[in-house]
């Protein structure tokens, strides 16, 4: 007998996972605006502007490496061109910010600033509809969706999987970068969207707008984190499971591993879109350089540090190594890149689980320890 | 010495006679009247002394054009007082007193045609011969005039190259004379065309349809514009006529203008080809290196681009030493710099993998990050130490420079020297995977490794070795490419990923498909590069191997036999 849906939803999480999204939410819901909004500046506890947008900016981040976790940690599938998701997302929506700066551009033309410098006379055909939110919300989403899916049924098809995998992955990124740099390709070359105005009428840079961008990005966090969960406890996350730890003898079995990691490719491909949508709005820019191998090859540092497989602790690598980040890059920017290199060293040899691991063998040790 | 006065006398005795034979067969008006001038001057220098006719060096005193017309027939003339009066003039120690031409000299003012002192003549009263661009111009055809009279092969067939361009009736002759002693083919060819250039605006029609024909060998593009030329037609409608009258010279320039755009368009392939070949060659040094060890371990190592980086910066340091120490020996540091770049790579690859890699296989993907880990560390490490700026090595002179094809294609020689330094590193490495001991066990690791190590490979140590290699061999690419590029932390990171896209094309640890994979990757995108940019080029690159994988999953070169992967 079935257990019904929304009863399996709710065994997803155990009771303790429900009080902490409980509390995440509440946080970042009511929390955060109250406090950025409401208090005034200089309140001990209000939160400035630049918090919320970094904070907004992290949680996209984090939405991105659970989307990571989930080709990654469950079906094994180590993808270096993540970053090309989350930037097609960006720049899908970053149309529809472009096109709602209207005629306040620096050229006070109906064209976007990039095109007028171009001297092109009207919209290319693949900017139609982009001044409708719905529509180019929905392309956020498809757009990279399509992408994934077409790249992953070619590549799935013909088995290519391990580093061969991640190589062509990192190829894809690459090429789609080259591509966005040309001024032709119609997406602002090198200096990519910027200089948004508003978002559906408001104005894009007002406090109230921030705090439910803000908002937002936490609502996708957690609705990625329980669908993970969801999708994880289920019959199908077993099959991906058992697809990535031996791919041939689920063949044997009579499992067609396409269908099931070109889904879940797709998904977190579209995942991925999504942050970057959120994401592109608050950064107030999006440019090629979101592309770039070494952006994507970050992301699963992101997933390593938190620790594979477990969807809270990819969120909370990609917390902590960008909070990390913030922080070098204001005081030792020199050596960032050291700190960064010697992450994916220390990780890799040392924590093969991650933070989640290591909390796990401390409550384990708890657990062993009578009366600890 | 005086023997040797006679020789030239005796040869420009000749060339006077040659001169004569040649006016004989009647051209136009004012090159006789040239011809006369040299002919007498010729006889005169026949006399014991070296002296020049007085109407020749009249030129001279009169304006710029009559200047040139002097220089030509002094170029033609050739000896020892043609040289001395136009080092004179290009010292500009040349003058005219009256209608005298004078040299002035260290120790007094000489005449320029006989060479004896004239003490009496005051140097204040003489009035230098200037010179502008075109009498320069005419002063170094005149020397080149000189040196096709000369020993040396080269200088001579340079020198008709450059009499050639001029294209000056002027030095017809010269070329009828150096045609009938000349011995070499490269330089009679020159000739040829040279002499064919001129007679291209003769009054002849036979002589002009000749020149037309002969002139369909010239790899020169300014010649296959010459002949376009002469195919137009001046004027409009029904008013115009063909710029060259003669049919026949027409059908004749035709058929040599397509001879030329075969051959120009030939050339301009095979430049294409040659650099598609350099970029193979720099691709297969990065790219023999991945295969080893992604052969042998199963690791893609994403730090092998600052391996590349580091042989190039390696190469910087040598060149510097050598510049600071041995200065007298700064051509040969790039020979220096071949060891040193290996080592230095190599000894990194062995810190990487003892440090590193040792502890992570059996997990691929792990290794993979690691390696990039690494790789960030690298590229910071050359940033702090060198500078962020990109270096600039000088070439060593003789790599600098190139071999002209036709219609300026040119073959640089760096770029020679990096295919053929890359064709020997391929043999060195292919000698030792095959033909030693240690290329057996890396062989057998790459095969089979818990079999090799059933039957006594120190597969740990094959490992270490093999990583060694790997590394020193990107290292040397990087000494190779510091001959090409610029210098500078992140240079390893542009060619990293057309590395792994050639080992992901010729398939695991096979060094044909390496090879094939390298050449073919780098021919066909400097080929699309041409047709479609580079940017597109390279993308459609990167979709070409992505479809072409679908097919050949293992590459162009699969392993044969059983491979299970769990």
């Amino acid at each position: 007998m079935r257990t019904p849906l929304s009863l399996r939803c709710l065994q997803s999480l155990p009771r303790g996972g429900w009080i902490a999204l409980a509390a995440f939410a509440a946080v970042a819901w009511i929390g955060v605006p109250l406090a950025h909004l409401a208090l005034p500046e200089g309140h001990p506890l209000h939160i400035p502007a630049y918090t919320v947008s970094l904070s907004g900016k992290i949680l996209c981040y984090m939405t991105v490496a659970v989307a990571m976790d989930l080709v990654w940690g469950v079906a094994g599938v180590l993808s270096l061109g993540h970053g090309l998701f989350f930037a097609l997302g960006g720049y899908a929506f970053g149309m529809y910010l472009m096109r709602q700066i209207g005629r306040d551009g620096s050229y006070g033309a109906d064209l976007p600033d990039f095109m007028v410098f171009l001297d092109w006379k009207e919209l290319p055909w693949y900017w139609i509809g982009s001044d409708a939110f719905l529509w180019a919300a929905f392309l956020a989403m498809a757009l990279p969706g399509a992408v994934a899916f077409v790249f992953g049924w070619f590549a799935f098809r013909s088995r290519i999987k391990g580093v061969y995998f991640s190589i062509i992955t990192q190829a894809l990124t690459y090429a789609a970068m080259l591509l966005f740099f040309r001024n032709e390709t119609g997406f602002g070359g090198n200096n990519g969207f910027t200089d948004f105005k508003r978002i559906l009428g408001f104005d894009i840079t007002a406090p109230q707008t921030r705090a439910v961008l803000f908002a937002l990005s936490a609502t996708l966090l957690t609705a990625c984190l329980m669908l993970g969960r969801y999708l994880i406890a289920s019959r199908f996350g077993r099959v991906l499971a058992a697809i990535r730890d031996a791919e041939s003898r689920a063949m044997f079995i009579g499992y067609d591993p396409l269908y099931y990691k070109l889904f879940i490719w797709t998904l977190s491909a579209m995942l991925c879109g999504l942050a970057g949508a959120l994401y592109v709005p608050q950064t107030g820019i999006i440019n090629p350089s979101e592309m770039s191998p070494a952006n994507s090859i970050e992301i699963a540092v992101w997933v390593a540090v938190g620790g594979r497989g477990t969807l809270v602790g990819a969120a909370l690598g990609a917390g902590i190594v960008n909070l990390t980040k913030s922080f070098f890059t204001v005081t030792l920017p020199e050596y960032w890149p050291f700190f960064l290199g010697g992450i994916f060293i220390v990780v890799t040899l040392w924590l093969p689980d991650g933070v989640a691991g290591l909390w796990r063998q401390w409550r384990a040790r708890r657990a062993a320890v009578p009366g600890g | 010495m005086g023997g040797h006065m006679m020789n030239r006398k005796s040869r420009s005795f000749l060339r006077a006679i040659l001169s004569f034979a040649w006016r004989e067969k009647g051209r136009r008006a004012a090159w006789r009247m040239r011809l006369a001038a040299m002919a007498c001057l010729a006889c005169m220098s026949l006399s014991a002394q070296a002296v020049l006719g007085p109407g020749v060096l009249a030129g001279f005193a009169g304006d710029f054009s009559s200047r040139i017309a002097a220089i030509e027939a002094l170029g033609v003339e050739g000896g020892e007082t043609a040289r001395r009066v136009l080092d004179a003039l290009e010292a500009g120690r040349l003058g005219v007193i009256g209608e005298r031409v004078v040299i002035v000299g260290e120790e007094g003012v000489c005449d320029a045609a006989s060479g004896e002192a004239l003490p009496d003549v005051p140097e204040t009263p003489v009035e230098t011969v200037t010179v502008n661009n075109r009498v320069r111009r005419a002063l170094a055809n005149a020397r080149a005039a000189f040196a096709l009279g000369g020993e040396d092969a080269a200088a001579r067939l340079a020198a008709a190259h450059t009499l050639g361009e001029a294209a000056s009736p002027a030095w017809l002759p010269l070329f009828e004379r150096a045609l009938a002693g000349e011995k070499d083919e490269a330089v009679r060819g020159a000739l040829v065309l040279a002499a064919a250039r001129v007679n291209l605006s003769s009054a002849d029609p036979a002589v002009r349809r000749q020149a037309a024909q002969d002139l369909g060998v010239s790899p020169d593009a300014a010649v296959r514009n010459l002949l376009a030329g002469l195919l137009a037609k001046s004027g409009e409608g029904t008013a115009a006529a063909w710029v060259e009258p003669d049919a026949g010279v027409r059908e004749a320039a035709a058929a040599s203008l397509r001879a030329i755009d075969r051959r120009i368009a030939l050339a301009e392939t095979a430049g294409t080809v040659f650099t598609g070949l350099s970029l193979g060659s720099i691709l297969l040094l990065a790219a023999l290196g991945l295969a080893i060890t992604y052969g042998v371990m199963g690791v893609i190592n994403m730090a092998h681009g600052e391996l590349l980086m580091i042989g190039a910066y390696a190469t910087f340091v040598v060149q510097g030493v050598f510049r600071q120490y041995f200065p007298e020996w700064i051509d040969a540091y790039i020979i220096a710099a071949i060891p040193v770049a290996f080592l230095a790579a190599a000894l990194t690859g062995v810190a990487m993998e003892r440090l590193v890699l040792r502890h992570l296989y059996g997990r691929p993907l792990e290794s993979l990050l690691a390696t990039w880990g690494l790789s960030l560390v690298l590229i910071q490490a050359a940033r702090v130490t060198f500078g962020p700026q990109n270096l600039e090595l000088a070439n060593p002179g003789w790599m600098s420079g190139g071999l002209g094809l036709a219609a300026g294609v040119v073959l640089p020689f760096n770029r020679i020297v990096i295919v053929f330094f890359a064709a020997l590193v391929l043999l060195l490495i292919w000698l030792t995977m095959q033909k030693t001991r240690l290329g057996m066990f890396v062989r057998a690791v790459t095969q089979n490794r818990a079999m090799a190590g059933c039957v006594g490979v120190p597969t740990a140590r094959v490992d270490t070795l093999a990583f060694a290699i790997g590394a020193g061999v990107a290292g040397l690419g990087g000494a190779a490419l510091s001959q090409i590029a610029n210098v500078g932390p992140a240079m390893g990171q542009g060619y990293i990923v057309d590395a792994f896209m050639v080992v992901v094309l010729g398939g695991v640890g096979q060094l044909a498909g390496a090879v094939w994979a390298a050449l073919g990757l780098g021919i066909v995108s400097k080929f699309l590069e041409g047709l479609a940019g580079a940017v597109i080029a390279k993308i459609l690159v990167l979709l070409f191997i992505i479809i072409f994988i679908q097919k050949r999953p293992q590459g162009i070169f699969a392993l044969k036999g059983r491979f299970a992967d769990d």
